[in-house]
């Protein structure tokens, strides 16, 4: 196989990848964030680095996981610059809470019931907010994007254990929220 | 109670989810995945299409920068020019006492030397007649 043809084969898989991947990440991306704006600027980051070291993939992990491995540092490192140069970014984007669990398809359930489910969807998203950044991605990754245990562990880097022991207190603290809101 | 009950998330041993954080859960996740479908299909403004928003942005901080320089530059003239009229009238007004105080003690060493110019001529006139004869002998010795 000549140079050419391994770079267009190369090309092609990342863009079935781009395609097949993107939605999910730029969902995680926004959940994590709450700020489409920020989502969209991270999922494009996360691509280009992706592409970048697309060669030295070498499939030891889904292509899903090692592209949320990305997205999870990339958004780090956001908070991280963030705290360190706040006067810069002052004013946040991201949208309030209730906004964010107003997003509910409609069903067939009655309007009193798609308004209750609407509130505890709130509440939901009050106690995502209080996780510390571990609890909040391993939560997300869990019961947003339905990523297995193991799956979870290789994209944030943790054992098993750990992120046993972070959903379970993520868990912990909704069901205070919606216990304490009932 | 669940909005939509199609989508539950796949249980794992380790949870014990009640049915009712189950369907709140599932509610959650679909919310999520309703709000990322809604925003990837919005309409997206190219950055290069939309030169004027950091056109205005550096507009409006340039605008801003300069009515505080402006602001400043007043201000502390104002300030200076106020601080120097303090200045003046502080020293008229030290310069004042100090004519005042002049005056009153030129004023008070004139009236201590009247007072002893009063009472040497007082002393040098009067002579108590007890001591008239030692007067008389005083001035016999000086004539002598």
């Amino acid at each position: 196989m000549t140079r050419s043809t391994a770079q267009d084969v190369a090309a092609e898989e990342f863009s079935a990848v781009v395609t097949a991947h993107r939605p999910q990440i730029f969902r995680f991306l926004l959940a994590s964030t709450r700020d489409v704006d920020l989502a969209e600027t991270l999922t494009q980051e996360c691509f280009l680095k992706a592409h970048r070291n697309w060669t030295g993939f070498r499939g030891d992990s889904t292509a899903m996981t090692w592209l949320m491995r990305i997205a999870i540092n990339l958004q780090k490192d956001h908070w991280r610059n963030r705290r360190m140069q706040f006067w810069r970014h002052a004013r946040t984007n991201s949208v309030d809470i209730d906004e964010a669990g107003e997003w509910l398809p409609s069903g067939e359930s009655s309007a009193e019931q798609k308004v209750l489910a609407q509130e505890r969807v709130a509440q939901v998203w009050k106690a995502v907010e209080g996780l510390s950044e571990r609890q909040r991605s391993v939560f997300l990754l869990r019961y947003v994007e339905e990523l297995e245990l193991s799956e979870i562990a290789r994209a944030t880097g943790l054992n098993e254990g750990t992120v046993k022991a972070h959903l379970s207190r993520a868990l912990a603290k909704v069901r205070a929220e919606l216990g304490g809101k009932r | 109670m669940s909005f939509n009950h199609q989508s539950v998330p796949r249980p794992c041993e380790d949870e014990q989810l009640d049915p009712a954080l189950r369907a709140t859960l599932a509610d959650f996740r679909l919310s999520v995945h309703a709000w990322a479908d809604a925003a990837s299909s919005r309409p997206r403004m190219p950055l290069a299409a939309s030169p004027h928003r950091g056109r205005l942005w550096r507009l409006a901080a340039g605008c801003a920068l300069g009515c505080a320089l402006l602001a400043g530059s007043v201000s502390t003239g104002v300030y200076q020019h106020h601080r120097k009229e303090i200045r003046i009238a502080q020293a008229r007004e030290a310069e004042h006492q100090r004519q005042l105080a002049a005056a009153r003690a030129s004023q008070q060493a004139r009236d201590e030397e009247d007072l002893l110019a009063k009472v040497d001529s007082d002393i040098a006139r009067q002579t108590p007649s007890a001591m008239e004869p030692l007067a008389r002998l005083m001035s016999d010795d000086e004539t002598r």
